[in-house]
This record gives C-alpha cells, sequence and structure tokens, in this order.
C-alpha cells in the first residue's frame, strides 16, 4: 500500500507550514539593517554556524537552562521537543530501512505501521520497534505533564502559568491529540497484526481482545493526520511559531544582531520566539510581592504577537532586569520593552485573524507624537577645572548623607576635583528614557555633556547608578564614567585612602542598575571587604532583588511599591546583620522606611571607616587617558 | 426703542464647573491615588526643575483640578520626570506617573504636540 486518502490533511498542512517558514525567513531577512544582513552572512559561513548548532541541540532540543531553573517544567519541554524530534528523525530511518523503497514521501515515516502493519517480526525489527515505543513513552510521559500543568501548575513547581487565548486552545487541543491519537492508532493496527514492542504491542492485544481492532484502526489515523495537520496550520497564528522561529533566533543572535532601540525584524523574531513558558512570572518581583500577575514579559510579547494593547502591559514594570537574566530563549526582553514604551499610546482596534500570518500587512495607525519638553530655562553652568568631576543627581539630594560622605571621602583622596551639581543641577535623562521620551531626555544629555565637557576632566564620578548606566551608554563623552563604588575601590588599590577595620556584619543589595544593568557587581563587594564583614545573601549578584521603588514602573502604587520594598528587606535582612549596605541612593530611600535594620549607603560606611592622613599624599591616581589627550588636542 | 448706547456688562465671574475637566476625570481615573493630594506642597519643594523656575507641581495640581487646561499644558513640559515628587508625598501620590498621564492625556485629547 503506497496511498491512502487520510494523509492529506497532514501533507497538506506539512507543505503549507515549510512554504510558509521560507517565505517569513525571506521577509525578515529582507527587513534587515544592512549592517545586520553582512552579520547574518557572515555568521552563516563562519564560527556562529557550528556554535548556533550546539545551541539548538541543547536550548531547543534538550532545554538545558529550564532544566537548570526547573526540574519538571524542564523535563516537559525537553520530553516534547526532544521526543518529537527522535521519533521523527528515527521514524525517517525506519522507513528508510524497512520501507519498500528508499527516499519515501513525509507522511510514510509518520504513517510506517499503518502502510506496513506486519512490521516487527524479525528479532532486528522488534528491537526498532522497542525502539520507536520507548521514544513515543518519553513524549507521553512529558505529555501527561503538560496536561497536569494546564489545570493544576504547581505540580510541575510553578506557581502561575501562562494564560491563553481561543486559536491558542485549539491549537494546544490539537497538540495535546497528535501523541495519544497515534499511540491508539499504532497499537490497534498492533493489535490486529499481532506486532508492535511493550507498549503498542501490550495496549494493542488488550484492546483487540474485546474491539474489532482492524476496522477501528483507520478513525484513530484520520485523527492523527487530523491533529497534525491542524496543528501545522495554526503554527504561525499561535505561540507554537516559536518551534521554528527559535532557531532562526539563535542564528541571529550568535552572528551578534542585536535588540538595538527600534522595532525591526530581529525584535519581531525574538517576541515571536516566546514560548510562554512562564519562567519569567515566576521570577518576577510584582507577581511574588505585589500579587500583579497580567504585564509580565511573557504576556508582553504575547500582546505584541496578537497586536493587542501593550501601553499599559509595557509601562507597569520595574525594569529591574530579572527576566532577562532567567529567560531561557534569551531573549533581551527589557529592550523590547522600551522599545514599546517609545512608541507610546496608541489604540490598536486592528485584529484581523487572517493576516495575522503576516504581522507586516497590518497597518497599524500611526503614532502620535509626544508632546516635547522644553528645558531652555536651564541656566549656564561653569564648573571649575577640576580632574574629577562629580555628579551627585537628584536621588542623592535627597539623601543627603551620601553627598556629604562622598565630599569627605573626596577630599580624603587630595585629588582635585568639582561638585557639577552642588546646588542642584539638571537631571540626567534616565527617567525620561525609562518612559519612553527619548527626545527629550536628549535634550538634558545636551545640557550636562555641555558642562561636563567645558570642565576639562578625566573622571566623572556619580552616586546614583541610575545617572552612571545613562551616562556611560547615552552620553557621548570623553571622561571615564565611574560609580562611586567602583572610585572607591580605585582609591584604596592605589594606596591614596586607608580604611579601619569596622567590625561589622553587613549584607550588600546590589542595585538593578548598577548590577544587572551595567554589569558591576565585583567592586562595591570587595570595597566592603575592606571595611567589614560581608554576608552573604540568598540574592547575590545576578539573582538580587529589586527595591521596589524603582523609576522604571510608572503606574505601581506606593502601597504595591512598599509590599515589595519589604519583601527585599526582609529577604536581605535574614542574617540579622548589623547594617544593610546598598549603593544607590533610591535603594536607601526605598529600603530604610521598611525594615527595623539600618540601611547606608557604601560611601557612608566608608567616610565612616576612612583614616584622615596626616600628610596629603602625592597624587598616585592613575586616571585613564583620554581620547583628546591620546591625540594630543589638550596640548596644543 | 431709544439706543443710549449703554448695555449690560457680562459677568466677569470666572466658572470653574464650566471648564473642561476631561483631562482631570482621565487622569483621576488611571492615577487614583491623585485624589489624595492636600496640596501640601512638598512636591514643589523637592522638585528639580523648581530649583531653576517657578514651575510647581502644586500649582499645576490644583490647575488641573479647575480644569485651567491651557496653562498646565504650558508648564507641564518642563518636568523631568526625576521622581523625587513621589518620593517625599506624605500622602503616598505617585506624583510621578500624574505628571505621565497628564501628557498623555493632552495627546489624547487635544491631539496636542509641541
Amino acid at each position: 500500500m503506497q496511498f491512502d486518502p487520510f494523509v492529506i490533511p497532514f501533507d497538506l498542512g506539512l507543505y503549507f507550514i515549510l512554504i510558509y517558514a521560507v517565505t517569513r525567513s525571506i521577509i525578515w531577512f529582507r527587513e534587515l539593517s544592512r549592517p545586520d544582513k553582512l552579520r547574518l552572512q557572515r555568521g552563516f559561513f563562519g564560527k556562529a554556524f557550528g556554535q548556533s548548532l550546539k545551541e539548538i541541540f541543547l536550548e531547543s532540543l534538550i532545554h538545558r537552562k529550564i532544566l537548570k531553573s526547573n526540574l519538571r517544567l524542564g523535563y516537559m519541554h525537553m520530553s516534547l521537543a526532544f521526543g518529537w524530534f527522535l521519533l521523527i528523525l528515527f521514524g525517517t530511518i525506519e522507513a528508510d530501512i524497512f520501507g519498500e523503497k528508499h527516499l519515501n514521501a513525509p507522511y510514510k515515516a509518520i504513517f510506517f505501521k499503518f502502510f506496513n502493519p506486519d512490521h516487527g517480526k524479525t528479532p532486528f525489527e522488534a528491537g526498532y520497534s522497542f525502539l520507536m515505543d520507548l521514544i513515543l513513552a518519553f513524549i507521553l510521559s512529558g505529555l501527561v505533564l503538560a496536561i497536569i500543568k494546564r489545570f493544576s501548575s504547581k505540580a510541575v513547581g510553578m506557581k502561575k502559568t501562562t494564560k491563553l487565548k481561543t486559536l491558542d486552545k485549539i491549537a494546544l487541543t490539537s497538540l495535546w491529540l497528535i501523541f495519544p491519537s497515534r499511540l491508539i492508532a499504532e497499537s490497534l493496527t498492533s493489535g490486529a497484526y499481532g506486532t508492535g514492542s511493550f507498549l503498542t504491542g501490550t495496549l494493542g492485544s488488550w484492546l483487540a481482545s474485546f474491539l474489532p481492532a482492524s476496522q477501528m484502526a483507520y478513525p484513530f489515523w484520520w485523527l492523527y493526520s487530523l491533529s497534525l495537520g491542524t496543528f501545522f496550520v495554526l503554527l504561525p497564528l499561535t505561540r507554537y511559531l516559536h518551534i521554528p522561529t527559535e532557531l532562526f533566533l539563535i542564528f541571529m543572535r550568535n552572528s551578534g544582531i542585536r535588540t538595538g532601540d527600534k522595532a525591526g525584524s530581529f525584535s519581531e523574531v525574538e517576541v515571536h520566539s516566546c514560548s510562554s513558558c512562564g519562567l519569567c512570572i515566576d521570577t518576577c518581583q510584582m507577581n511574588f510581592s505585589a500579587g500583579i500577575n497580567n504585564m509580565q514579559a511573557a504576556y508582553l510579547t504575547k500582546a505584541i504577537r496578537n497586536n493587542t494593547e501593550t501601553f499599559d502591559i509595557a509601562q507597569n514594570c520595574l525594569m529591574c532586569g530579572r527576566c532577562d537574566q532567567i529567560c531561557p530563549v534569551g531573549i533581551e526582553l527589557s529592550p523590547i520593552r522600551m522599545i514599546q514604551r517609545r512608541t507610546g499610546d496608541s489604540e490598536i482596534s486592528y485584529t484581523n485573524t487572517w493576516k495575522g500570518y503576516f504581522r507586516e500587512k497590518q497597518h497599524l495607525p500611526v503614532k502620535k507624537q509626544n508632546i516635547r519638553n522644553s528645558f531652555d530655562f536651564l541656566p549656564e553652568s561653569n564648573p571649575g577645572k577640576a580632574d574629577i568631576l562629580y555628579f551627585a543627581g537628584c536621588m542623592t539630594h535627597l539623601t543627603p548623607s551620601i553627598k556629604i560622605a562622598m565630599t569627605s571621602i573626596l577630599n580624603a583622596s587630595g585629588l582635585s576635583w568639582s561638585f557639577i551639581d552642588e546646588k542642584g543641577g539638571a537631571c540626567c535623562g534616565r527617567p525620561l528614557m525609562l518612559a519612553g521620551q527619548d527626545k527629550e531626555a536628549r535634550e538634558l544629555i545636551n545640557y550636562n555633556s555641555q558642562i561636563i565637557w567645558k570642565s576639562g576632566a578625566h573622571t566623572l564620578v556619580t552616586s546614583c547608578p541610575i545617572c552612571y548606566k545613562v551616562f556611560k551608554e547615552s552620553y557621548y563623552l570623553d571622561v571615564e564614567v565611574l560609580h562611586h563604588s567602583q572610585f572607591i575601590k580605585n582609591i584604596i588599590d592605589d594606596g591614596s585612602v586607608k580604611m579601619n577595620f569596622l567590625h561589622k556584619r553587613v549584607t550588600y543589595h546590589t542595585p538593578c542598575e548598577l548590577g544587572r544593568s551595567s554589569g558591576v557587581y565585583d567592586e562595591p563587594r570587595e570595597v566592603l571587604r575592606h571595611v567589614a564583614n560581608l554576608e552573604t545573601t540568598d540574592f547575590d549578584n545576578e539573582n538580587s532583588l529589586c527595591c521596589g521603588g524603582s523609576l522604571g514602573n510608572l503606574m505601581l502604587s506606593q502601597e504595591n511599591k512598599r509590599k515589595i520594598a519589604s519583601c527585599t528587606a526582609a529577604e536581605l535582612t535574614r542574617k540579622n546583620p548589623d547594617f544593610l549596605i546598598t549603593a544607590c541612593p533610591l535603594c536607601k530611600k526605598t529600603l530604610a522606611p521598611v525594615t527595623k535594620y539600618k540601611v547606608i549607603d557604601l560611601s557612608e560606611i566608608v567616610a565612616e571607616s576612612i583614616v584622615t592622613p596626616a600628610v596629603l599624599k602625592k597624587n598616585t591616581y592613575r586616571f585613564k587617558k583620554t581620547v583628546r589627550e591620546s591625540v594630543g588636542v589638550e596640548k596644543s | 426703542m431709544e439706543k443710549f448706547g449703554f448695555t449690560l456688562t457680562k459677568a466677569r465671574v470666572i466658572d470653574y464647573d464650566r471648564n473642561d475637566h476631561s483631562i482631570v476625570d482621565f487622569i483621576m481615573e488611571r492615577e487614583p491615588s491623585f485624589k489624595a493630594c492636600i496640596e501640601c506642597g512638598c512636591c514643589s519643594a523637592t522638585c528639580t526643575t523648581g530649583n531653576f523656575t517657578g514651575f510647581s507641581l502644586r500649582e499645576i495640581n490644583v490647575l488641573l483640578k479647575r480644569g485651567e487646561n491651557d496653562q498646565v499644558r504650558k508648564k507641564i513640559k518642563k518636568c523631568m520626570l526625576c521622581g523625587k515628587c513621589s518620593l517625599v508625598c506624605p500622602r503616598g501620590v505617585n506624583t510621578r506617573n500624574v505628571v505621565f498621564v497628564a501628557k498623555q492625556a493632552f495627546q489624547k485629547f487635544d491631539n496636542y504636540a509641541v
């Protein structure tokens, strides 16, 4: 037997999805910017290709990252993805070896048992059937977990699972039907012919004992083919598009393409690669501290995919970056959120299912321009010439003890320094950027840059990680930008200051903007080791918690901010430290009212322990060479 | 009738009830904590922008509630969204979002873009 009408739904679905995948890839490739196209081409013929293959195997099939963070959830994903892959691979080999001829049509491998019902009589064939049954059992075990998870997410170690839309539900049902219908169809056929291994054989002979197996098998083969066909056709409209897209994403990422700050091909690929696994929901502090569970990254990507309202979801986020850290697909979720914030508010009423197959064909309304700010009231400022500039920032002005501590540290270092915003300066621009108002932020950035350029300084020290990040990333300056923790480490290392060891036990809270956002983890810890006994907590470095006061979230009420702050403070003070140290004025301001422990800034404890030198030491601080010095502009 | 060249003078009463309250209603809906504002002025005292100009969030709050939208529209552009005001607010008003939502409301209702 070579053909039967029941394979038609499967065939149609398969060819549809193949053609769709090729068309979509071409569209995505065409929309890439020119440098990104070159990157992708170079990556495809270079080292990135091998890396990508390895990553595809480890992440898309084995799901190593999910396995690491949650074993049961990882097993569920692995059994479905890796199991299905093995089933297709060994099925194709089986059809090739045992079939009537080589190089069969794809349906011959999928419905092998139907076309070769008496296969499995010889010992070698029986061995092979055993392998196929084993793989099917592997997938079915994952499927059972998936069904349990849908109804009770706690069973797989997750607090919350993602909510679904109607099309997702239909696709999910067809996905769930694929493997049980295969099992029953194969079992009935095996039962009728007395073949099959431990799973299909046993089930088959039991079913055949009281059912007309040979007549009943046929409808189940139809069901198997139909569920496969339905799944393939619905794939582009549902979250299951992540299965093919993730491969594309891995190639693009390994070729060096990054999200950037505008929506484009890559961000769209990223959005479609989200499998809605829900790890970001569990890790989100808005969920486990404040009980808000409708704005996490999985919902954002879903809203973008479905062209529904994203404004509230995009705005209601602390931008702490914990989801970026945990995402098993490695989607850059915070940059995607920032892109959504920049596009602003617009009423999308346009959701057409058929056009969902090609998202770019939908004409979204043109976004209205934001109200432009005008900061022309800012006075012209002339800071004194100095080697080091100190920028306290708005938040430090609200916590004057940090300002005082930094003044005494800078004085003790014996370097020439100048306080830019001693009498209050302009904002650094980051809060406006976080609200998606980049143009306005640029005005402030230009204003501040002017002051810094005029001073001719080598180094800019800031007390606030929020300012640090924006100075480092969005300003075009010819100075070395340092957070005060880095600066203090430098002056300790070169011997400019000496410290007393205070016999205090302290824990350190890593601010999000300093840690995950800017990658400064070690410097504050090293400084603290010089002055006190640093205790570890469960939430150190990459896994650090957000204080809740983040400027990233405009919508969060004070009450919820307080809830998050108390949760964080409670976690960090578990070991009863003398002080809870942080390196951000905003974190200090947020954490101090919710805990009985004393919350102080890193600079304060350093200022307290600093030994005032009898004679100011000769200046030994080594400045990083600026660009203007290396090309010799300064001398002429 | 004989004309004497005299007319009745128009009433010069400013009736705040007749002003357009769509902006403030929108803000109240999106940021309910705004209702708790007692106009104490802590926000104005700590304001980064207020350090340089006469910008006062307290004034803006009062004007918004009265529906004097034209004045608000001119002034609100000066805010840098730094967020110090919401940290000092004794009533827990999310003042930073009030400014953000007000800007959004101007876009929505006035189609206003400078």
